[in-house]
């Protein structure tokens, strides 16, 4: 083992640099600018069963240190993207990838995930139960413990990939529903989401985005991330993904000294395009200021 | 796409509210007018994107429009400061498409990109005619500078107090093989429907990275779905599907 990389439910990364998904899309825009294979692994654009187009535009709000996104789960569903999407990313993605998934229904998420089961690319299934934007799926499945438990039953009972739960912030006690997604079999908790926000246009007095409200993400929200992270790899026995504002190789430590096993980077990667790139070359610089000999060592190690 | 660091040469207004910035560097990702770069300011969260107006081995031209804080910090830039950019954005206009006669049609900040398509387009040995649609005399600009290229130019103003009163739709010429466009949507709208020929519109739209990773700027079109900053700015005719 190198000294950055992490077991992620039975597998091995090179290092624990995930980007998020919704801010790599299927891997090609990046590959262009740098070999994405130094990544620990990526994950791919939240995919539905059926294709969607995703909410109307504007879908973007500038906040001060971060953005609003409602960019609705746009994507080509599942069979263009094991027909299409997958092979172009086997030419350049030589790793197991971790297919995300959402759903209306507890049936569709189940029978999107089957259908990714059979793909060898895919390592993991992260299955989002956050996303805020879009009504009736989603994030509703995620502020409940018993929806959030029954939809890792009947993804679980579809797939031998470890399963890794992507949680919602917007939640009174993300400790209750990560704790009732372990005992509903996940392998895997990954945290967290956007937050719930708004900006308004002074001129029109509407909403700058279309959809009214949309996720909240950048550096701004990593304080709120860390200690959701911390609180969550502290009850449950199973890895926790933290994810949140990440920027910078010290931000993945913090992260992973709060309980994170792998971290996931998500904005940064669209305002820097080498964002990824840049925190994996300046690990071992930060790993040694601060007398890391090992990434793995110090996966929940807060005093 | 190419990340790079540009050096201010010269930061001027050219109207009360548009400004001319001329940047030094790595030009080398652009390959076709109409392209566009996505701009990093200090104490700013996302990058800006404007249209290029015309480029070559040594650097670049931009023509922004001071609209809110992040335009009104770039106007207050001065010559020697830096600026990190990520360049050769967007499809472009595709220039291969026209016949002889080319008509450009430019409103407001949406005459930049048709500078260094005009000048690719005379260059190529094309007849070009040039209407530059603005609200009121005091914000015409580029005037001078279009007919220095030898095309044939009228300015429009919707209020009268300069050229041809009315839009630019009002001042079409009588004959034409394929035109480009750029402007805000509602001019958008009436070049589609005054406009008797095949053409290029660039559009805008609110974005998050600028390069295609985001979905943020996504449109529906008859040819499926396409993101404004990658598959765009520049759409063809045949394809536009106007949302409302």
């Amino acid at each position: 083992m190198g000294k950055l990389s992490v077991n992620l439910c039975g597998i091995e990364l090179d290092n624990p640099i995930i980007p998020a998904s919704g801010t790599f899309g299927f891997g090609y825009e990046f590959a262009e600018l740098y070999d994405i294979n130094c990544l620990g692994t990526f994950s791919f654009k939240g995919t539905t069963l059926h294709p969607r187009f995703g909410n109307p535009t504007p879908r973007i709000a500038e906040c001060s240190a971060g953005m609003i996104n409602a960019v609705g789960l746009q994507n080509p569903g599942v069979d263009d993207v094991i027909g299409e999407e997958l092979p172009k990313l086997k030419q350049v993605f030589h790793k197991p990838v971790m297919a995300n998934v959402s759903g209306f229904s507890i049936e569709e998420y189940a029978e999107t995930c089957a259908k990714l089961d059979n793909q060898e690319q895919v390592g993991w299934l992260e299955v989002n139960v956050s996303c805020p934007n879009v009504h009736g799926g989603g994030m509703s499945f995620g502020v409940d413990s018993h929806a959030a438990a029954s939809v890792v039953r009947a993804v679980k009972a579809v797939t031998t990939k470890p399963v890794i739960v992507k949680l919602s912030p917007n939640v009174t006690d993300i400790v209750a529903i990560a704790k009732a997604c372990e005992d509903a079999g996940a392998d895997g908790i990954s945290l967290i989401n956007t937050l719930l926000g708004m900006r308004i246009d002074l001129r029109t007095r509407k909403p700058v985005i279309a959809n009214k409200m949309g996720g909240f993400s950048g550096p701004a929200i990593f304080p709120v991330a860390l200690r959701m992270v911390y609180q969550v790899a502290h009850a449950v026995n199973i890895p926790v993904i933290g994810m949140g504002g990440v920027q910078c190789a010290e931000d993945v430590i913090e992260m992973m000294l709060a309980g994170a096993t792998a971290v996931e980077v998500g904005t940064a990667n669209l305002i820097d395009p080498f964002a990824c790139k840049k925190i994996i070359d300046d690990l071992p610089r930060v790993m040694e200021q601060y007398k890391i000999s090992s990434l793995a060592d110090i996966i929940k190690g807060v005093r | 796409m190419k990340q790079c660091i540009y050096t201010i040469q010269s930061n001027e207004p050219l109207t009360e509210s548009v400004y001319q910035m001329r940047l030094l560097g790595d030009t080398s990702a652009f390959t076709k007018p109409g392209q566009f770069l996505n701009i990093a300011l200090d104490g700013f969260f996302l990058r800006r994107p404007i249209s290029v107006c015309d480029y070559d081995e040594t650097g670049l031209t931009i023509l922004y429009k001071v609209v809110g804080k992040g335009t009104a910090q770039m106007a207050r830039m001065r010559p020697g400061e830096t600026l990190d950019v990520l360049t050769g954005l967007g499809n472009g206009y595709d220039t291969a498409k026209c016949g002889k006669h080319a008509l450009l049609l430019g409103g407001g900040v949406g005459v930049p990109p048709l500078y260094g398509l005009c000048k690719a387009l005379v260059f190529e040995g094309k007849h070009v005619s040039v209407v530059l649609g603005f609200n009121t005399k005091d914000e015409v600009f580029y005037e001078a500078e279009f007919r220095a290229l030898g095309v044939d130019v009228t300015v429009t103003n919707v209020d009268g107090s300069y050229g041809v009163k009315g839009f630019v739709t009002d001042a079409l010429p009588a004959q034409y093989d394929y035109f480009y466009t750029c402007g805000p949507e509602p001019m958008l709208k009436a070049v589609y429907n005054a406009t008797t020929t095949s053409g290029q519109f660039s559009f805008e739209e609110r974005m998050g990275c600028g390069f295609g990773a985001c979905m943020g700027c996504s449109c529906k079109t008859l040819t499926g779905t396409k993101r404004i900053c990658k598959d765009g700015p520049v759409l063809e005719k045949e394809e536009i599907l106007w949302e409302s």
